[in-house]
């Protein structure tokens, strides 16, 4: 709403939303999670939703994936939908090349298969550990194969739940690099759910801001710069400064400027 | 080092093999015990020779292993489908689950009266007594293992396409396998205790019909040996399934 710095989309195509909620309300009991959202997501869109821990990101998500239903208000989406989860997504039976395959299941021809697993693989220097079980994986590899089969095939929107969160720092910032650049080669529309609010403008077209319960939308920051993005670009700070700002989590003055 | 090792785990319990036995020679030679009740290592091995060469010991445990076998195979066969069946449907659950815990409950040996009644003595009332014993700790284990797959498996399966037949077989039965497996194990073992008792009133051969026939016998050497072989073949049948948690498959549920 009072977004006004870097107002440039950076997907062409607004024209087509590719996700769309419409006065979206959901409540559990007395508990009202969403009272009247509203978002619109372009088609190839990169927005991460930020916001305070219980006000309901991944309940959003549930809805953006179908896999819950608002109690009133209209969810449109134009294409599928696979979802990320903070860990153990994978199907600990199957190994990480059987486990990226399961994203290939619409390829009947079992060579052109194998053929997207390992160059799957390749792009995410797993190649040495396709036999291996997840449980036998490192947490930062675990999600990188997860990534890898949700990436593989048709997919059309990406829903990740906090993907990085139970990783240490420097695996966090390895696999955002990896991801973005997995992204420039496979585009996708992506909702990125997390609550590390420098992951979010580090990585983001939009930041959108949650408040807490019933979550409305407290900002959105956009940025414009191209991905992939210095973690110390002054684009990506301000962001930072901006979402800090507006969950009232900044000290002393703000305007401490640069 | 490994080498040490292995030879320890080796010398270990044979070491305490050797000093039970020790124990028991002392003790019978000082005849602690009226020896007519406790018979001594020697008679013991007499007792083990004579019944290896009337081959009749043998045919006892194929005749035990192959109840436990099939009561075992029938339990199982029909005991996971009702498991899974019960595990997805709530309704079923709550129409047959206090049916399934009362039976559970029930001592399977309080079957060995209708199982002479209706089967006569032989295989087919142990096998049913076995039947009756394993099927009912089977159904409720795979109806609790199906409450414990995560959630995230089924939301995983639904975005990328598995539904139905394809769900079940790639993704409630691997993710059950290893506590089914465990399952499995447990049950063989109670299988294995369940024919002993059954034999003794229900069949002409037998471990469990070898135990009375020792014991009426008065031939206390015979008793331990049927003993010893009745736990050895325990031991096996376990060591069988055990055997199973090895595929590669299955190994997350006991590696993590």
């Amino acid at each position: 709403m009072n977004s006004n710095a870097h107002t440039t989309p950076v997907a062409p195509s607004i024209t087509e939303p590719s996700l769309q909620l419409a006065n979206v309300s959901r409540s559990f009991g007395t508990m009202h999670v969403f009272d009247n959202l509203s978002l619109e997501i372009a088609r190839g869109e990169f927005v991460a939703i930020v916001g305070p821990s219980g006000c309901g990101k991944s309940t959003l998500l549930n809805l953006l994936s179908g896999f819950d239903k608002p109690t009133s208000g209209t969810i449109t989406r134009h294409g599928k939908t696979r979802m990320v989860f903070q860990q153990d997504g994978l199907f600990p039976w199957l190994t990480a090349r059987e486990n990226i395959a399961l994203g290939l299941r619409h390829l009947h021809d079992d060579t052109a298969r194998q053929s997207q697993i390992d160059e799957l693989l390749a792009l995410m220097g797993l190649q040495p550990f396709d036999a291996y079980y997840p449980h036998q994986l490192s947490g930062g590899m675990r999600q990188r194969v997860e990534i890898a089969r949700a990436l593989a095939g048709e997919t059309d929107i990406l829903l990740l739940d906090e993907p990085f969160s139970s990783l240490d720092y420097l695996t966090r910032l390895r696999l955002r690099s990896e991801f973005t650049r997995l992204l420039s080669e496979r585009p996708r529309t992506v909702v990125f759910v997390t609550h590390d609010i420098e992951e979010a403008a580090h990585m983001a077209d939009r930041v959108v801001v949650l408040s807490e319960r019933p979550a409305r939308i407290c900002c959105e920051v956009r940025l414009s710069t191209q991905r992939p993005r210095d973690l110390t670009h002054p684009a990506v700070v301000e962001a930072v400064k901006r979402i800090l700002d507006e969950m009232g989590l900044r000290e002393g003055n703000e305007n401490r400027a640069k | 080092m490994l080498q040490k090792r292995s030879l320890l785990s080796l010398l270990l319990p044979v070491s305490v093999v050797l000093t039970i036995v020790a124990v028991w020679f002392v003790c019978s030679a000082m005849q602690v015990f009226p020896p007519s009740l406790f018979p001594s290592p020697a008679e013991v091995a007499t007792g083990f020779a004579e019944e290896a060469a009337g081959g009749r010991i043998f045919d006892d445990v194929i005749a035990s292993v192959f109840r436990v076998a099939t009561g075992f195979v029938l339990a199982v066969i029909l005991g996971v489908p009702c498991g899974l069946w019960l595990g997805s449907s709530a309704r079923a659950r709550a129409a047959f689950m206090p049916g399934v815990n009362f039976f559970r409950a029930l001592s399977p040996l309080a079957w060995i009266g209708f199982a002479i009644l209706w089967f006569g003595i032989g295989d087919k009332s142990a096998i049913f007594i076995i039947f009756m014993a394993t099927l009912f700790p089977i159904v409720l284990a795979t109806v609790a293992a199906m409450a414990n797959i995560p959630n995230v498996y089924f939301r995983v399966a639904r975005d990328y396409g598995l539904h139905g037949r394809e769900l079940l077989m790639q993704v409630t039965l691997p993710a059950i396998m290893p506590q089914l497996i465990t399952t499995l194990r447990l049950a063989a073992g109670l299988a294995w205790f369940v024919v002993v008792a059954a034999e003794m009133s229900g069949a002409q051969e037998g471990l469990g019909f070898a135990v009375l026939d020792a014991r009426n016998g008065l031939r206390a050497d015979l008793l331990v040996v049927v003993m010893i072989v009745i736990g050895i073949t325990g031991v096996l049948i376990d060591w069988l399934l055990q055997r199973l948690t090895h595929i590669p498959s299955v190994r997350w549920g006991y590696d993590r």
